[in-house]
């Protein structure tokens, strides 16, 4: 790949961005490719050191906040004029509702992954209250003179406390992986607004 | 290493890259390169931040013809590096501390 190809993919990728952050960041790739090659590497050499443009493209669309995005994609490029304005707001009766209602879905997604985590957590703390009042429980039949069921309690104690070391663990890879899923859900949200934009 | 605790590392390697001079991007990342791993991308997300931030500020100048951005470190900047400093004389006493329980065993 040469240093026109590497800008072209570059400007294609970032092209949901806003004008001048786009410029801005062709700039900084094309210093750093000059820099280098002035150093003495070739062309190639240069622009590979770099890395590929895929996974810039996907670090840069990672780091801009989702709102950014979504105000150039909603802005247009020239002044409205008057009869655009008139549909819009006559439309709105139409767009509003719809742009609520996917707000309300994605609102939703977010509640119902976490509600998941939620539920998860209260199970291992109700466990570990199971524990401890097992054992104080046995502690507390003892003292009454209850011998067997004193053990029972004791024992059901332990159990809870052995399943509830366990669901510890689970919990915890279980909120790290969702936590992984839904950036990974943004960047796909983000990504969908960037690819939209280039396909025009 | 830690991706938050590397994140600001590299804000501090890069204020430092440009402590003694006015530097440009491909240079500081050589001047890291032995003793932090820095990307083109990373690179550039820090010095929007110090930028913004009023630690560092740019000018671009000819060269060979070309356009190249030069940073120059600010007063702010500066103190950034020795408020670094103190935190990890404090740090470092901590880390002492915690070899020496090494040594026990």
């Amino acid at each position: 790949m040469n240093k026109e190809e590497f800008i072209a993919e570059l400007k294609d990728g970032l092209s949901g961005l806003p004008q001048n952050d786009i410029d801005e960041r062709v700039l900084f790739y094309t210093e750093m490719i000059d820099d280098r090659m002035e150093e003495g590497m070739s062309e190639e050499e240069a622009i590979s050191g770099i890395g590929s443009v895929e996974e810039i493209v996907s670090q840069i669309i990672s780091e801009v906040p989702l709102t950014k995005i979504v105000k150039k994609r909603i802005t247009p490029d020239r002044a409205l004029r008057t009869w655009e304005i008139v549909l819009i707001v006559l439309g709105s009766p139409l767009w509003l509702p719809l742009l609520l209602a996917a707000l309300a879905v994605i609102l939703a997604m977010y509640a119902v992954v976490w509600s998941v985590i939620l539920s998860l957590w209260a199970a291992e703390l109700s466990l570990i209250a199971c524990a401890l009042s097992g054992i104080a429980g046995a502690v507390v039949s003892w003292c009454h003179g209850d011998l067997l069921p004193g053990f029972a309690m004791l024992g059901a104690g332990f159990l809870s406390g052995g399943l509830s070391v366990f669901g510890f663990f689970g919990c915890l890879a279980a909120s790290k992986g969702i936590l992984i899923l839904t950036k990974k859900a943004m960047l796909w949200i983000k990504s969908r607004f960037i690819r939209k934009e280039s396909a025009q | 290493m830690d991706i938050q605790l590397k994140r600001g590392f590299l804000e501090i390697c890069v204020l430092a890259a440009i402590k003694n001079e006015d530097s440009y991007g491909y240079k500081i990342i050589k001047d890291l390169k032995p003793y932090i791993e820095l990307s083109e991308s990373t690179l550039y997300t820090i010095l929007k931040r110090l930028e913004s931030a009023k630690m560092l500020t740019v000018q671009t100048a000819e060269h060979d013809g070309r356009l190249r951005k030069y940073y120059h470190i600010t007063e702010a900047g500066l103190q950034r590096i020795e408020e670094f400093k103190a935190e990890w004389k404090e740090l470092i006493s901590v880390y002492q501390f915690v070899i020496k329980e090494d040594d026990h065993e």
